[in-house]
């Protein structure tokens, strides 16, 4: 299985690698899927990429996500899951940021689907994303405070923090 | 409350109407914002969240084995197949290789869970269209399906009988000649539903033309599932990229160069046939006996009876049942089909029991994402069908 499904992705790994020599800082293999580590700056350029390229036809954004590894430094992985329809190819994108300057590129002009997952993910662990055309809350309300799938947000959440309960009892008399 | 834009036509006074959250055809909680220009959609925003309940914050809270029950409980229309993807995500994440007739009956339930699923849409959506009798023959099916389900597992919907390594219990004997009983009666009952509906005017009138997207707008909106396939793009995870064994069975993924809702419907009419060949090539192809559970002392709980004879099977389920077992560091993203699209799971290990990051990809809450692609500019009896024939599940959506 590992040796089948690791030949494709290498020739995706060359592609890009002849695409730009310093377009990947680092390729990890593990149980068979391919994620290519990509600095922030070039998230959008290897997308795009990736995308237009004949050799590569990645033309499915499948998922996003991040992974929060507080207390580790840089805290935040975003993960893009690419599908080549036509090649029938997976790949994984990550882009790693920091605490202080969670800030990347949207995807939303490479692939519309991004629009809701980037929300989602801006909604969940507070990353902003440059040139998202519409970058609100999603899931939770638009006064929600925090961003609770941040590992710093407690599971039972802050029910018991008194600025969040006077809220709702302000305008009583 | 009313604005005034300017229209093609010249200026004209919009209306801004609230659909949801509690409307009848949302077939559950979905608010959507729609400005009108008397009957026709200029714009719509969907508005969800009201089903969110933190599942994935929740699955970071527990073992690997516990958060099964969690998957259940997101696509209530497909519990085995989100049993099914997690136990595959963590499966590939720890490296172990399931024995075939846990694949097997993995295949069977799944597929039995498609029609199901399928059913479910048929009956909710003809209602919305204004067909009733349908709905009750697909819940009299649905309900045989539920029957056979709480035969194997002791539930009907919830049943996390996909466990990580194999099934939870061996399945109780007499349950392949319920399953054969159905295979025997279904096909005539999907005929009856084509012959209600295929031709029907009203349906045709509700659905043809409606709805249209293209296969790469729907691509570009990562969209996935039978509203894909319907536009031509013949992309089933099962064929692309097998699992459990998909590889070994025979079946066509049916599509359709319509794109609109009417092409849908036929397309999941198609999947119940192929559903069926699959289940019936499932039946024959599992052994009547043979281990339903991989062997990983310290991973999958032993069996009953050697916990009672050996000490190490003893301190093996205690362990497992306490503290859990620790995966490898690493990530695994696994895709299957669900009957909505291509559900996946991303799970982040740090080597812990606990999953660092449990992520579900789920096609309803990204399929939904193109509806206002699909109903801008068309009359608002059309966003009904629309929201129908994605086929959402708003569990699913908000997670």
């Amino acid at each position: 299985m590992t040796e089948s499904g690791s030949q494709p992705t290498n020739v995706v790994v060359a592609g890009l690698r002849a695409w730009s020599t310093n377009a990947i800082e680092e390729v990890i293999e593990f149980r068979g899927e391919t994620t290519v580590v990509v600095a922030r700056k070039n998230l959008r350029g290897v997308a795009e990429h990736c995308r237009d390229d004949r050799a590569l036809q990645f033309n499915l954004l499948s998922d996003a996500t991040c992974v929060d590894r507080f207390p580790l430094e840089p805290r935040y992985e975003l993960n893009y899951h690419l599908v080549s329809i036509p090649l029938r190819q997976k790949i994984r994108i990550r882009v790693r940021l920091s605490t202080h300057d969670p800030v990347v590129d949207s995807l939303v002009p490479v692939w519309l689907g991004a629009g809701w997952l980037e929300r989602e993910i801006f909604d969940l662990f507070g990353i902003q994303f440059t040139g998202h055309p519409d970058l609100r809350r999603i899931l939770l309300p638009d006064d929600w405070e925090g961003h609770p799938l941040r590992k710093d947000f407690p599971v039972e959440g802050y029910r018991d923090i008194p600025a969040i309960a006077t809220r709702y009892t302000r305008n009583r008399p | 409350m009313t604005t005034t834009v300017e229209t093609a036509t010249g200026p004209a006074k919009t209306m801004v109407l609230n659909m949801g959250p509690q409307h009848p055809s949302t077939h559950g909680v979905l608010r959507i914002v729609l400005e009108l220009d008397g009957e026709t959609v200029i714009k719509a925003v969907p508005d969800l969240g009201y089903l969110h309940t933190g599942i994935e914050k929740s699955c970071e809270d527990k073992t690997y084995s516990q958060a099964i029950t969690l998957t259940d409980r997101m696509d209530y229309l497909n519990p085995l197949g989100n049993n099914l993807v997690y136990c595959l995500a963590v499966e590939k994440l720890l490296g172990l290789e399931v024995p075939k007739r846990a694949q097997y009956i993995r295949v069977l339930l799944v597929e039995l869970q498609r029609i199901s699923s399928h059913l479910v849409w048929l009956g909710t959506h003809a209602i919305d269209m204004g067909a009733m009798s349908v709905f009750l023959y697909c819940f009299r099916e649905r309900e045989e399906i539920l029957k056979i389900f709480e035969f194997v597992s002791g539930q009907r919907m919830m049943t996390s009988y996909i466990r990580i390594g194999g099934l939870a219990l061996e399945p109780p004997t007499g349950w392949i000649d319920r399953v054969e009983k159905f295979l025997k009666m279904m096909p005539g009952r999907i005929d009856d539903y084509e012959s209600l509906l295929t031709g029907n005017r009203i349906w045709l009138g509700r659905l043809k033309g409606v709805g249209v997207i293209s296969a790469e707008d729907a691509v570009a909106y990562s969209v996935t599932g039978p509203t894909l396939r319907a536009a031509g793009l013949a992309y089933d995870n099962r064929k692309v990229f097998p699992y459990s064994s998909y590889d070994e069975f025979e079946f066509d993924v049916p599509t359709s160069n319509d794109s609109d809702c009417f092409a849908r419907y036929m397309v999941r009419v198609a999947e119940m046939r192929e559903s069926l060949k699959i289940i019936r090539q499932a039946i024959d192809k599992t052994p009547a006996e043979g281990p339903i559970r991989s062997e990983a002392p310290g991973i999958i709980p032993p069996a009953r009876e050697k916990m009672k004879t050996e000490m190490e099977a003893l301190i093996y389920h205690f362990k497992i049942f306490t503290e859990g077992f620790s995966p490898p560091a690493g990530e695994a993203f696994v895709t299957v089909e669900s009957p909505r699209g291509e559900l996946g799971c991303f799970i982040a290990s740090d080597g812990s029991p606990k999953p660092l990051r449990c992520h579900f990809r789920s096609p309803s809450y990204i399929n939904l994402q193109a509806l206002p692609k699909l109903v801008e500019g068309q009359l608002i009896s059309d966003v009904i069908a629309c929201i129908g024939t994605i086929d959402i599940v708003l569990g699913e959506v908000d997670r």
